[in-house]
């Protein structure tokens, strides 16, 4: 083992992979369609909800070209609204808000708090198919005709004036909520009732209690948008005035139910990536997360604070001022459990023991983008700025500095970090640091003008733009292509992996956790017997007497 | 919490539980299955609880600004056929909770009876409702296209006093969020009847009274919840705008 | 916290559900008394917390919270919290959008 790598991999002359595991426990389509067992659920999801990112990130591609000169030539101002609705519906709906809680979230929470299977493991199958019956609706709309009112579905636009598909797609999300509701319920049951003799709440891995923050929110919002998607429906198949004003509704009554649960879905889509981080920071820092308490409560103080916040989107929308100010104060407030986690994860690596593998290059651009877009939170969060930035590009940079920037580098890294636990190989080490710098660098360069084209005003949604905003356009366009080679590259090395990668063993990373200590890859029942735990979480100076122990008795 | 009970006393798992038959084999015991059962059913409640939330403050919304709009719909509507529906719902209730207990004693014929009795209860509360419904939409009051503003703005009652059509027109919210919380509501119940057909057949051959009793439990948490919903639902479109402001 | 002999838990006697019964039955006649009246403002105020009584009835007794762990106590009061939140967060804009006009 040399002294810059943490990587310690078993011989792999004589390793061989474990003959029974969870991969191998039934072949054929039906033992994969019908499973129970929450680790192929979650390579289900997995597989799906990639399906549904190449779709986003090909509109996301469309719209940069199309964005690359100032005229609207390549398609037109109706094309393009379609290409930016998709974009977010299936990118927020069907690719951010899935793809940590039921995939990582799936794998994970039984194994890492030592349970044979999620608590209503059916239930956990059939939210997968929910999940796919509301991607169908989804994909009949972009089919058939596409949607465009923004993934926002802002009415009256969305119930009176645009002619797409929009029921469908309103349908789709309200399907796919319930997905979410099970997901939630799920976790939240098995955290609760499925956890190992002595594993108590402050020895849970901190990935358990963001998990639990965003199953929390899962349960509380995601109803009201079924309820509103509900009501958009009616109102567009029978007229009925609910959100109309021409009969004495009110749209913002609109606004507000559906923020009430997309403010708090945008914690859906960092709260899982945080708990990614923790693991990571402590495993390649080889030291304790410092201040477990404060970031374990600091991920429930984020998913409480998240139903106090939600009219920030909305300061410009005709709401009291009154109001507003209230819905300020709170947005700030978010800024103080996000920077307990930062600070935290920043004094874990203080006088740690850092290696530079790739899910620490990931966890490093996490938590360097993070902040830039936590940080522009806050400026947005203030009536004076927002009222300025509003519809600019600057809210779009903000929010992916958050999504993509913040949720999926921490996405890569989670997949990254558990891809030997997930498959049983290694993917390879220097392909994979390049990706990840790809990534940064791509992402950077996309994004960042984008803060410099809001502030000069360039508003969002347009297909054309005067040709003085070209130079950063053009810029963050060939960002954009930088950052799809960073995702092109991890797909194909994954997939390379899958057979020629280096045999992982059980704990490649020599991490703690249960995770690590079960063979690679798991058991169908994880446990051969339920493990007792009697150590803390993190506890890397246990991990590294044991080791030494081990190569005592070795020798 | 409870596991965490376990957790500190892990012999309590480890020892001679008895393995229960109704055990699936990720759990450790039976307690801890049927407590992760309600707890399961609870959370689902609690998503039901903000499900109807959106609309209720749609109503709370509404009823502010249109309340002559609201009185005259309200009025529209019969208080007596309303508590006779509260109290079949109410009544239902207390026999799924008689049912609870038959299956928690092992009582096969008392379960059968007390679900017969509920179905029964619940179908007729459904009629009821149809009824009512029927009755709303021969007076031209579903809201859509169809919709009629006739009755307020020239009522054939004379204590009536007429709207203008401005204001009339906003008699068809009161009627949407009408349609939309009872029919809502009435789905409930009719996903509540379905279960409950299901039960009764299992019921039948003893199951849910051989010392398993989650299922019914369950079950009657969802019924309840459901009759919650009702008692507000009967005071809101039923008994709160009957009287115009002065 | 619930104890580890759970599965023996609490049954209700029949009694005490006939009881609750009765009283909802009585409360849901005043309630439905009172709506005859015209007591103004005091009329949705009688008649919801008349409604709250019986739903409280029947969370307490007839879907057993009484006698629930505190865990399944504190489920039910996170749902009427964010419910709370919901209706008092959106009304801090109607209240302050037309001061004195609710």
């Amino acid at each position: 083992m040399s002294s810059t790598s943490i990587i310690n991999l078993p011989n792999q002359q004589t390793a061989r992979m474990p003959k029974n595991h969870y991969l191998n426990s039934g072949y054929g389509l039906k033992s994969w369609a019908l499973t129970l067992d929450h680790k192929r659920i979650a390579i289900l999801y997995l597989l799906t909800t990639l399906f549904f990112f190449c779709i986003g990130g090909l509109m996301a591609a469309l719209m940069r070209l199309e964005l690359l000169t100032p005229a609207g030539d390549l398609v037109a101002s109706d094309t393009y609204n379609k290409l930016f609705s998709i974009h977010g519906i299936i990118m927020v709906f069907f690719f951010l808000v899935p793809i940590a809680p039921a995939v990582l979230g799936n794998f994970l929470i039984p194994i890492m708090i030592g349970a044979k299977d999620v608590a209503f493991p059916k239930l956990n199958l059939l939210s997968y198919y929910i999940f796919l019956i509301g991607g169908f609706f989804e994909l009949y709309s972009i089919i058939w005709g596409g949607v465009d009112t923004g993934w926002t579905f802002t009415t009256p636009l969305s119930t009176h004036y645009v002619n797409t598909n929009v029921i469908s797609a309103a349908m789709g999300i309200f399907i796919a909520g319930f997905s979410s509701i099970l997901t939630g319920l799920n976790f939240v049951v098995t955290i609760h009732r499925l956890r190992a003799p002595g594993m108590t709440w402050f020895r849970l891995p901190l990935f358990i209690w963001s998990y639990y923050a965003t199953a929390i929110i899962f349960i509380l919002a995601t109803p009201v948008i079924a309820i509103t998607m509900v009501l958009i429906a009616m109102e567009r198949v029978f007229g009925i005035g609910v959100f109309d004003p021409a009969l004495g509704g009110d749209p913002i009554l609109f606004q507000h139910l559906f923020w009430f649960y997309s403010h708090p879905a945008v914690y859906v889509m960092i709260l899982p990536g945080m708990g990614v981080m923790s693991e990571v920071v402590g495993c390649f820092s080889r030291k304790r997360v410092f201040g477990y308490t404060a970031v374990a409560f600091s991920s429930v103080a984020i998913a409480v604070f998240s139903f106090f916040v939600w009219a920030h989107h909305m300061f410009i929308m005709g709401i009291s001022n009154y109001s507003a100010l209230v819905f300020s104060l709170f947005s700030m407030l978010v800024a103080i459990p996000s920077a307990i986690k930062v600070f935290n994860w920043s004094a874990t690596m203080y006088k740690g023991s850092i290696t530079f593998e790739t899910p620490m290059l990931y966890a490093f651009s996490f938590i360097g983008l993070f902040t830039i877009g936590g940080l522009t939170g806050v400026m947005l969060a203030s009536l004076g700025m927002d009222i300025h930035m509003t519809e600019t590009y600057f809210v779009v940079a903000h929010f992916h500095y958050v999504m993509v920037g913040g949720m999926v580098s921490a996405v890569m890294c989670g997949l990254h970090f558990w891809w030997p636990k997930i498959t049983g190989r290694m993917y390879p080490e220097q392909l994979g640091k390049l990706a990840a710098s790809t990534l940064f660098i791509g992402f950077n360069l996309t994004f960042f003008p984008q803060f410099i084209l809001g502030y000069l005003g360039m508003p969002r949604r347009y297909h054309a733009y005067p040709a003085e905003f070209q130079v950063l356009n053009v810029m963050s366009t060939a960002g954009a292509s930088i950052l799809a080679i960073g995702y092109l590259l991890p797909a194909m090395y994954f997939l390379w992996s899958l057979k020629y990668g280096a045999i992982a063993g059980s704990n490649p990373w020599q991490a703690t956790g249960l995770e690590w200590q079960i063979q690679s890859p798991p058991l169908k029942d994880n446990f051969e017997e339920i493990p007792v735990v009697d150590f803390e979480a993190y506890d890397y100076e246990w991990l590294a007497n044991k080791t030494r122990h081990e190569v005592t008795n070795v020798g | 919490m409870d596991s965490q009970v376990i957790a500190n006393d892990p012999e309590e798992t480890q020892s001679a539980h008895e393995h229960s038959p109704h055990l699936v084999h990720h759990y450790a015991t039976m307690d801890q299955q049927v407590e992760s059962a309600s707890f399961g059913m609870w959370i689902f409640l609690l998503t039901e609880i903000m499900f109807f939330g959106g609309m209720f403050m749609a109503y709370l919304l509404y009823r502010n600004w249109y309340y002559d709009a609201f009185v005259a719909g309200s009025n529209l509507l019969s208080i007596q056929f309303g508590t006779a529906m509260t109290t079949i719902l109410i009544v239902s209730s207390f026999t799924v909770a008689m049912g609870v207990f038959c299956s928690e004693t092992r009582n096969r014929k008392g379960l059968v009876a007390a679900l017969s009795l509920t179905l029964v209860l619940g179908i007729s509360f459904l009629c009821m409702k149809g009824t009512e419904w029927h009755g709303i939409y021969v007076e031209h009051h579903v809201p859509g296209p169809n919709f009629s503003i006739e009755t307020f703005v020239h009522p054939t009652d004379a204590r009536d006093v007429p709207m203008s059509p401005d204001a009339a027109q906003h008699t068809q919210i009161f009627f949407f969020l009408y349609f939309a919380l009872t029919g809502i509501h009435a789905l409930h119940m009719v996903i509540g009847c379905s279960v409950l057909i299901f039960l009764l057949i299992r019921a039948r051959q003893g199951a849910y009274t051989d010392g398993n009793p989650t299922m019914i439990h369950n079950f009657g948490l969802y019924w309840h919840f459901v009759d919650i919903v009702w008692i507000f639902l009967f005071p809101l479109l039923y008994l709160i705008s009957r009287h115009p402001l002065k | 916290m619930s104890t580890p002999t759970l599965h023996k838990h609490h049954i209700i006697q029949p009694r005490l559900y006939l009881t609750i019964l009765i009283v909802l039955l009585v409360l849901t006649a005043t309630t439905t008394g009172v709506a005859f009246l015209d007591l103004g403002v005091l009329n949705p105020i009688v008649a919801l917390a008349i409604a709250c009584i019986k739903a409280t009835l029947v969370i307490l007794f007839f879907m057993h919270l009484r006698y629930s762990s505190k865990l399944l106590k504190l489920t039910l009061c996170a749902g009427l919290f964010t419910f709370t939140v919901l209706i008092l967060l959106t009304l801090t804009d109607y209240m302050s959008r037309a001061w004195g006009l609710w």
